[in-house]
């Protein structure tokens, strides 16, 4: 077991990377939020909340989306679908897709279907927290990258949330 | 999480967590038809045939959008226009369409326990659209998905179920999957169309006097008097029934609560309902049919995770 991010380090982490798609989206001009479920929504939650420190909380535009139903792998596992919350229109719009881990892309494809049920964005970014680069099973990169880790696939990266698990942190078992 | 069964042959089989899993996975889906792409990939690689030996518009209309809006392949199947009119036997029928590779098989007939028979003999995920006098799982789960989403629960409810029980199947499915929900039961109607030992079997309240039930109930579930079941007359006219046990807005009024009105359909209008109550603001029934499609869509895509 080794810690990958401690505490503080998630804190500065979300940090940065709400203030780089602040840098690239100033004001969230034609941009919107949009946190994966499950585990997704916490990072996107933070991220929401920093944004706030820098314009209001009413003009961020931040949806849900659950990708259950869009799975490739239903024969194998079978996954209780979460709520899809996206109250506004992403047609025309720059995507940003949340979610705390990037492995194998998969989850990422699956929701790259889900959105597109939702309308045509102008064009759809990933921001994760944890990027196990070298793994991918498709052709998906981050844009704005948390922390790139070397894995094995045996091995299992935890990420845990304050909300959910009464601690920030993340690590590689 | 997954269902403890393979087949969805009846309430009867299912524990309380796989109710609960089905309605729970009905909303996402209902979430889903509100959508402007009201359709998701889940089963594009099963395939799905309806075999309806008797008559349905609702049930098989709403088994077949629930089907396609999974992305199922879907093949339908009516017994009047098929080889069974030639003497094929139900075995040899669903053998035969089964070697066209097909997954689930969504299944009506008259004959109480057919899909059970058919869930013994072949390897495909079997749900029951309705046995005989049996079962009709898909439209208790409905009713109940319904009734928690109108009053915002299941355990405590007071429903009466209410006309002709001797011949229903949603019935039997009510029956079952209220009383796993921790749900009151009152069952009435004339005593000819209540089976004799259904009190001592389900443990449930028997009435005979609707208004009696109706002064008791939250919600009332309404059932159609089943003419082409009843090989004997079992009430003297159906004006006379429309009389002694028939719901009207009079009746209604003549009530000191405002309860909900839900009927599986088709209505016979004037007999077991009049029009003022069946379109009136009591009335859930057209959200009983929106209702179906997510909860049947639900059903589908938890049975078909099986493996192969």
């Amino acid at each position: 077991m080794k810690a990958i991010l401690t505490q503080q380090q998630v804190e500065l982490t979300v940090k940065r990377l709400a203030r780089q798609i602040w840098e690239n989206h100033l004001h969230l001009e034609n941009t919107v939020l949009i946190g994966l479920q499950p585990r997704g929504i916490y990072l996107s939650d933070r991220i929401v909340d920093e944004l706030k420190t820098l314009m209001p909380a009413e003009k961020i535009p931040y949806g849900k989306l659950d990708i259950t139903f869009y799975r490739d792998d239903i024969r194998k596992e079978l996954h209780i679908a979460n709520k899809t919350d996206i109250l506004f229109s992403i047609e025309n719009k720059n995507v940003i897709l949340v979610d705390d881990v990037l492995w194998t892309g998969r989850t990422i494809r699956a929701s790259l279907d889900a959105l597109l049920d939702f309308g045509r964005p102008a064009k759809v970014e990933l921001c994760v927290l944890i990027d196990r680069r070298f793994s991918r099973e498709l052709p998906i990169q981050s844009d704005y990258t948390g922390r790139s880790i070397d894995t094995f696939a045996s091995q299992k990266v935890k990420v845990y949330w304050k909300e959910k698990d009464e601690k920030d942190e993340v690590i590689l078992m | 999480m997954k269902l403890s069964t393979q087949h969805l042959l009846g309430i009867k089989d299912l524990t309380k967590e796989d109710v609960q899993l089905i309605l729970t996975t009905a909303q996402q889906f209902k979430d889903v038809l509100q959508r402007p792409v009201k359709k998701v990939p889940s089963l594009r690689d099963v395939t799905i045939v309806n075999l309806f030996f008797e008559n349905s518009t609702r049930t098989r209309m709403s088994f077949e959008l629930a089907e396609r809006r999974l992305s199922a392949d879907v093949l339908n199947f009516t017994a009047s226009a098929s080889s069974v009119a030639k003497g094929e036997t139900l075995l040899d029928t669903v053998n035969n369409i089964l070697s066209m590779k097909v997954d689930m098989v969504v299944m009506r007939h008259s004959a109480s326990g057919a899909p059970h028979f058919l869930a013994k003999h072949i390897p495909a995920a079997i749900v029951n659209a309705g046995d005989g006098i049996n079962e009709h799982p898909t439209q208790a789960l409905l009713d109940a998905f319904s009734m928690q989403e109108k009053l915002g629960k299941l355990e405590g409810l007071k429903v009466a179920i209410i006309g002709d029980i001797m011949h229903s199947r949603v019935a039997l499915s009510n029956i079952y999957l209220l009383k796993k929900m921790g749900a009151e039961i009152t069952i009435a109607g004339p005593p000819t169309l209540i089976p004799k030992y259904i009190k001592e079997a389900f443990d449930v309240r028997v009435e005979y006097d609707v208004k009696k039930a109706l002064q008791w109930c939250d919600v009332a579930n309404v059932l159609r008097i089943q003419l082409e079941r009843q090989n004997q007359p079992l009430f003297s006219s159906l004006r006379e029934y429309n009389l002694a046990y028939g719901i009207n807005r009079k009746l209604l009024d003549s009530l000191n609560k405002e309860i909900v009105i839900m009927h599986p359909g088709p209505i016979n209008r004037g007999v077991e309902l009049d029009s003022d109550v069946a379109d009136g603001p009591h009335s859930i029934i057209l959200n009983q049919v929106e209702n179906g499609v997510a909860v049947r869509m639900a059903a589908l895509y938890l049975l078909a995770n099986r493996e192969n």
